[in-house]
């Protein structure tokens, strides 16, 4: 055996050690994907509540026609440029929580996202994400030497103490750009803070490379190939790649832009919900092609929903309440939580049913076992999990 | 560098000869601060020293030049102004009602937004021309200290000629007055849109700027109750702008007339009373001090020193030329083991990088997309406490960039634009339109982001500012601290050495 297939071989192996952690207590430990919005989606256009004449009445110029809702029960139903997802809904294995938010919402893209993100109060400024929160306190095993992947650019939810981020949009550029920036054994940093804390980073970084550089090289493509006329795509394929690589971190966030439809809403946002469709239903077969989905579970979420009233420009202001998809073959398929009365809005925004704090709590009980109630006590669970 | 010690330059002769062999002036020469002081002075208060800069303070006595820097000062920029600046509130209605009209023509185009973009890029840019051409940085740095102090973000106040005054207000009283700062700011308008004092009225009051100005601008958390912001608020009523010119405007019919309690006092107070009362409050300079402490010396503040120069800032009515004379001239500012404490902020590493290579960057653009990127984007901070700093500005990802950003330095020649559009984290399609994009005249200036990055980073060249500087000398200049990655020196080009230098960890603090 020459070096370079000794090389190989070794690299070959610690990959499938690394693994394991992971695959060893599969039942207890999913891996959460998470998908932003980005720009508050229009629930209503999205989930839609067909069998409401206030829906008409609220939206003349942009409500989705009758027979372009996928039927879902005998209120609501899908935009049907989601109908990609519908073999989904059929194997019970997508659930669409409704009327997610929170009380006294906040209409700014940056705060509301804010809020949504390190799970806070609408009152309340918190620094830490909600994905790292839920592992205060806990040591997590060394594994890839990352915890998180961040495919898009925004980490907030995977920010803090408790987790080894790494945002990384192009995988070979990551490494690349890793590889030039090299650890230096273990430099001194003199007891300078500002030092310290530079090489520590950096130390992350390069922990972060050697691991998936070794688990990437081995990683098989993907099964089905995403459309590569969007980002979104692009960003799903490198999901995916890392979930068969099995890289064992606990979640992987991607998001689609473009949501923010003030005017003329209705060709954007169908390109946009054609492009989720899409991406996630490629996505699912590829890991229950790969016999991963039942340790993958996948949530979108946006920053918003939208007023329940169009415009007077064929688009829709920034509201409140939505709905959350969540995906996954441990997933209890079907309608969750309770669709907002369009008759009792409040300013003309829709009340929020189910906090988005107790979709996170239960999430984080489902995927990684951990009792976290994100400051809703008493918390509430919600019946996910098959 | 003269330009940097004014006209007079009192000792220009000694900088020409050897110290040593300068006995007769021996009070300058046992004076003479050194490289590592003229270095540290230098990178504290400007956006890094060049070689030259450096060696000019080098012979100097320490308290004279920190003397001479403060007996300046700018209020105006030099660089010229966009074109829009004074242009009035009504303007921008009208834009929008254009767009309406075409939107009812069934092309709906949110001009507005566009506007608002583009307005928003010309400032920046504006900004970074003027960190770039200043004679005086530390002009800049503490206008964009009081931008992190009293902050206001284009993304709210969506009014940009305001954002440019309230700019030019901050670099007036840059080194100026805070006392006199804290009124104008109460009044500024881009602040009255920023934390809602326009909806504040007597009917209804609005409590945003009242807590921000108790809790970020003056006292901090835990020094007032929540009564004094009702108060407060109340007091302010009525400060408002004029709808058609954008300037302040006190509508004296909003105002609520009644008797408030703030802080233990009693009357019928109005905003510049309850600024007065701030004013007495020993926390309010502490706060202030407290913050140029963490931008000037270091991220651990000192009680007993904080607390002296809080004494300095309020006997002087909160002049800011004595507070940073006192601070520049402490044992802290001075102490080896501050060298290289602070992180450089994005600005300070782009602005300063660009400056340290001498390299002419005729589009600011990609520089102000690269401090975007890196998590600064001026007139757009993140919320109303500013950017966190420190060791925020770190973090895997933005470390990543940051060595990016240094590659590209290393082999530009110039920062010009190719069409527009710096691609931030370079994918497949970037490289390939990248590939395509220069062509011959284009490739031999090699802007910034011009090529692709696959082998670049190993060599700089070297423009005026390095040229010619012995390698030992080009380190030191280069990092505050000994290289974190020992580089074997010997050998290497000048540019290897200066490429080393920039993407040793080392280079990320000031």
């Amino acid at each position: 055996m020459d070096r370079r297939h000794f090389l190989f071989g070794i690299g070959a192996l610690s990959a499938v050690i690394a693994a394991r952690p992971a695959l060893a207590d599969a039942s207890s430990r999913r891996i959460l994907v998470v998908v932003e919005l980005k720009g508050g989606n229009d629930g209503l256009n999205t989930v839609v509540p067909y069998a409401d004449p206030l829906y008409r009445q609220y939206r003349p110029g942009i409500g989705v026609a009758r027979d372009r809702v996928l039927q879902l029960d005998e209120h609501v139903g899908l935009h049907d440029k989601l109908a990609p997802l519908m073999e989904s809904w059929k194997a019970r294995d997508f659930a669409i929580v409704q009327g997610v938010g929170y009380p006294y919402p906040n209409r700014s893209h940056f705060r509301s996202i804010e809020i949504w993100d390190t799970a806070s109060a609408s009152s309340q400024t918190l620094s830490e994400g909600w994905v790292s929160h839920a592992f205060d306190g806990v040591s997590l095993p060394k594994g890839a030497g990352v915890d998180a992947i961040v495919v898009d650019t925004n980490s907030l939810p995977m920010m803090g103490s408790g987790l080894r981020t790494i945002v990384m949009q192009d995988a070979e550029n990551f490494l690349k750009q890793a590889a030039a920036m090299k650890d230096a054994g273990d430099p001194r940093d003199d007891g300078n803070p500002a030092l310290r804390h530079l090489l520590e980073v950096r130390h992350e970084v390069n922990a972060a490379a050697a691991g998936l550089r070794s688990q990437l090289r081995d990683g098989p493509a993907p099964a089905y190939a995403y459309g590569a006329d969007n980002g979104f795509g692009r960003e799903l394929d490198l999901a995916t790649r890392l979930l068969l690589a099995r890289v064992p971190v606990i979640a992987i966030k991607v998001a689609l832009t473009g949501f923010d439809t003030h005017a003329n809403q209705v060709p954007t946002q169908e390109r946009l919900l054609g492009a989720l469709a899409d991406g996630l239903a490629t996505f699912r077969k590829n890991l229950i092609a790969a016999d991963l989905w039942k340790e993958v579970v996948v949530m979108s979420y946006s920053e918003f929903g939208r007023r329940a009233r169009q415009n007077a420009s064929g688009g829709t202001d920034h509201g409140t309440a939505a709905p959350q998809f969540i995906l996954g073959g441990a997933i209890k398929g079907g309608l969750h939580g309770q669709y907002p009365s369009l008759a009792d809005l409040q300013d003309g925004d829709l009340r929020h049913t189910v906090d988005f704090r107790n979709v996170y709590s239960t999430l984080a009980r489902g995927c990684w076992g951990r009792p976290v109630d994100f400051g809703q006590r008493p918390a509430r669970t919600l019946d996910l999990f098959a | 560098m003269t330009a940097r010690l004014g006209r007079r330059g009192f000792v220009s002769g000694a900088v020409a000869l050897p110290v040593a062999l300068t006995a007769p002036s021996l009070s300058r020469a046992a004076s003479a601060m050194g490289f590592d002081d003229a270095r540290h002075l230098l990178s504290r208060t400007s956006f890094g020293g060049t070689p030259a800069e450096i060696q000019a303070l080098e012979p100097l006595d320490f308290t004279a030049v920190v003397d001479r820097m403060l007996s300046r000062s700018r209020t105006l920029a030099s660089a010229p102004a966009p074109g829009w600046v004074d242009e009035a509130p009504s303007f921008v209605r009208q834009q929008r009602e254009a767009a309406a009209r075409k939107e009812a023509d069934g092309k709906p185009v949110n001009v507005v937004a566009q506007l608002i973009r583009e307005q928003g890029r010309e400032l920046r840019c504006w900004w970074v021309e003027e960190m770039l051409v200043t004679d005086q940085p530390l002009v800049e740095k503490m206008t964009l200290f009081w931008h992190n102090h009293f902050t206001s973000s284009v993304q709210k106040v969506r009014y940009v000629p305001s954002l440019y005054r309230q700019n030019v207000l901050f670099r007036r009283e840059a080194l100026g007055n805070f006392a006199t700062l804290l009124k104008a700011v109460a009044r500024d308008p881009a602040m009255l849109i920023y934390l809602d004092g326009v909806r504040n009225v007597a009917r209804q009051p609005n409590e945003n700027f009242a807590r921000e100005l108790l809790e970020l601008f003056t006292l901090g958390e835990g020094h007032y109750s929540e009564a004094d912001i009702k108060n407060a608020a109340r007091a302010f009523t009525g400060w408002s702008i004029d709808r058609d010119t954008g300037q302040f405007l006190d509508r004296m019919q909003q105002h609520d007339n009644g008797e408030k309690t703030f802080l233990g006092q009693t009357g019928a107070f109005n905003g510049d009373d309850i600024i007065a009362i701030l004013l007495r409050q020993p926390r309010t300079a502490e706060t202030i001090v407290e913050k140029l402490w963490r931008e000037f010396v270091s991220l651990t503040p000192d009680r007993a020193e904080i607390g002296r120069l809080a004494g300095i800032f309020r006997s002087s009515n909160y002049e800011m030329k004595p507070l940073l004379r006192a601070m520049f001239l402490s044992p802290a500012f001075r102490d080896p083991g501050n060298r290289g404490a602070l992180i450089k902020s994005p600005v300070e590493l782009i602005v300063g990088t660009a400056h340290l290579l001498g390299l002419p960057v005729p589009e600011k653009t990609p520089l102000v997309r690269m401090m975007a990127g890196l998590g600064q984007s001026l007139f757009d901070p993140p919320n109303v406490k500013g950017w966190p700093g420190g060791e925020s500005w770190i973090t895997t990802n933005t470390l990543l960039l940051r060595q990016q950003f240094l590659r590209r330095m290393i082999e530009a020649s110039t920062v010009s634009s190719l069409d527009g559009n710096m691609a931030m984290a370079p994918n497949r399609r970037a490289e390939r339109r990248q590939q395509v994009g220069p062509d011959q005249a284009m490739a031999n200036m090699r802007p910034v982001e011009g090529r692709s990055l696959r082998d670049a980073g190993y060599e700089a060249r070297l423009g005026p500012t390095l040229l010619g500087v012995d390698t030992g000398r080009l380190v030191r200049t280069l990092l505050p601290h000994k290289p974190i990655d020992a580089v074997d020196t010997t050998g290497l080009s000048a540019g290897a050495v200066v490429a080393a230098a920039l993407l040793d960890p080392a280079y990320q603090l000031k």
